[in-house]
């Protein structure tokens, strides 16, 4: 089984969010950049959560991070929700792919894995790096 | 460029120079309905035969209500749709904060405050929702996406389930601390000692750590028995001025110190191993007065173990990462540990209401304060008594509220 078999729900994106999503469809991770901290967080949002400024950038992550948390959900097609600290400092709330249960380490180093979704970008999962 | 906080040396635990809510409202009536299966009823008929049953043990009618509250659960626009239905019609002050379970600990306090205030007498607060009826999925099913919030578009498409959120906490403080399934199972093993006792509980079965840590998977590390159950009913309680409390046949249990928070993903810097409970529970002692070793019984929400031992280790039961030997060899049960919790079963083994269990919290703690537990759960001379709740999800955004209550008279 490779905990990655589950169909995926498209995400909606609104009007702040729709340059992520396009980046997503290039295979490109995107982040928020506080421009007045130096910074960088996720979700990308119009304005910074350290200071509400609205001087924000959408860019380009490694998309390397390291494995935070996870969790196996065992349910009928199961799959692996995952807490990953981007090398940017943010933690994102994904799954990880291409790996098994029992292979998988706190603390292992990822790549992203960008999944198709049912119709809509696809989405920033990790898989090994 | 964003201004410097003025106020950034406040220390987080402060209530400032605010007015203290210590002793400023008792707890008089309490009511917990006994259904768990209710398909014949609607939501709003158990809103009213919760609401009933607390003002009966009050001592209260109707009509002396000037002030309600209530949460999501409620049907319709809340206050609105209520007031029609329950016939409130001298209504000064309405209040439908939610910050999910533990919703109705933190409209115990701002109850207080508007009595305090002077903005209403006597504060009805209901809690009513039939999960079970409506056959949810609640921990395991990953809900519809919501494209007005922000976060549902990133975390929906992922699988974000309420069991997950827990799951990942548990797995973080397992790995940072190394706290056990057998530690964790321990909470639940506590909650059936006390369940056996109650007649309306789900889960009436005394269970061993041996059977939680057999039982299916759900999420890992959290096992189907890690998980609290699903239910109907609901819960209301009734808060007075203390001069109107004193005046009823009621023993009167007082409002001690109350605190509120809520915990983010603050932009992707969560750290899991902690909830808001540090910081409501730091403000509810402050305002009390009082240190966790004062409290002789304690409400602590368990919508699955996990959250039970980090809500203890947050309120100061214990130190951080000790959360697991705390709970272990019986205690939390009552008449063997040090701290008897949830005392009714919990939503570990008696009661969920509307997947949001932080009224079931402050009944019991009430009924711990008034001598009207089970006699084999009542701990003796239960003066002080804490009731805490988290709401939300606590692998993502929660709301964490804490409720210290004295037996007064």
């Amino acid at each position: 089984m490779s905990y990655s078999e589950r169909p995926i729900q498209a995400p909606i994106p609104d009007p702040t969010t729709e340059p992520f999503w396009e980046a997503a469809t290039e295979g490109r991770l995107m982040v928020g950049l506080c421009r007045d901290t130096g910074r960088h967080f996720f979700p990308p949002r119009g304005v910074s959560p350290f200071t509400l400024s609205p001087n924000v950038d959408l860019v380009a992550a490694s998309g390397r991070g390291t494995l935070y948390s996870y969790t196996v959900m065992r349910t009928k097609q199961p799959y692996i929700p995952a807490m990953v600290e981007l090398a940017e400092g943010p933690r994102i709330f994904t799954n990880l792919v291409d790996v098994a249960p029992e292979k998988v380490r706190i603390g292992m180093e990822l790549r992203v894995a960008f999944q198709a979704t049912e119709g809509g970008p696809p989405v920033p999962m990790f898989a090994p790096a | 460029m964003p201004n410097a906080p003025v106020l950034a040396s406040l220390p987080l635990a402060s209530t400032g120079t605010a007015m203290s809510l210590r002793g400023r409202a008792c707890i008089a009536g309490a009511f917990e309905h006994p259904t768990r299966k209710a398909p014949e009823k609607s939501t709003a008929q158990l809103h009213a035969e919760v609401a009933w049953g607390a003002l009966q043990d009050a001592g209260l009618s109707k009509d002396d209500v000037d002030g309600y509250f209530c949460a999501g659960d409620a049907p319709g626009m809340g206050p609105l749709s209520m007031a029609e239905y329950l016939g409130l019609d001298r209504l000064r002050h309405v209040d439908s904060t939610d910050i999910g379970g533990s919703s109705y600990i933190a409209h115990v306090a701002h109850a207080a405050a508007a009595i305090a205030l002077g903005r209403c007498n006597v504060a009805l607060i209901t809690l009513a929702g039939r999960p079970r009826s409506e056959g949810q999925a609640t921990g395991t099913a990953t809900r519809a996406q919501n494209p007005a919030v922000p976060d549902d578009q990133f975390e929906i498409p992922m699988g974000r389930t309420v069991a997950a959120a827990y799951a990942m906490c548990a797995m973080r403080h397992m790995h940072e601390f190394g706290t056990t399934g057998e530690q964790l199972a321990w909470i639940k093993v506590a909650a059936s000692h006390h369940a056996q006792h109650n007649e309306h509980a789900m889960l009436r079965k005394v269970v061993t750590v041996e059977e939680v840590v057999s039982s299916p998977m759900v999420a890992d590390p959290l096992h189907r028995l890690d998980c609290c159950v699903i239910s109907d009913g609901g819960g209301a309680l009734v808060v007075t001025r203390p001069e109107i409390a004193r005046g009823l046949k009621r023993p009167v249990v007082t409002v001690r110190g109350t605190g509120e928070a809520v915990k983010t993903h603050a932009g992707g810097y969560n750290d899991l191993t902690f909830s808001g409970a540090r910081y409501s529970g730091a403000r509810a002692f402050e305002e009390a007065g009082l240190t966790p070793a004062d409290i002789r019984y304690a409400s602590i929400y368990d919508s699955f173990t996990i959250t039970v031992l980090i809500q203890l280790e947050d309120l100061g039961f214990c130190a951080k990462g000790e959360g697991g030997k705390f709970v272990s060899d019986g205690n939390l049960i009552s008449g063997v540990g040090r701290l008897p919790f949830n005392t009714d079963g919990g939503g570990l083994c008696n009661n969920h209401p509307a997947n949001r269990g932080g009224m079931t919290k402050v009944i019991e703690a009430v009924r711990q304060l008034r001598g009207e537990a089970h006699p084999a759960v009542q701990v003796k001379d239960c003066t002080l008594a804490l009731a805490h709740g988290t709401g939300g999800l606590l692998g993502h955004r929660h709301g964490s509220a804490t409720l210290i209550l004295e037996r007064t008279a």
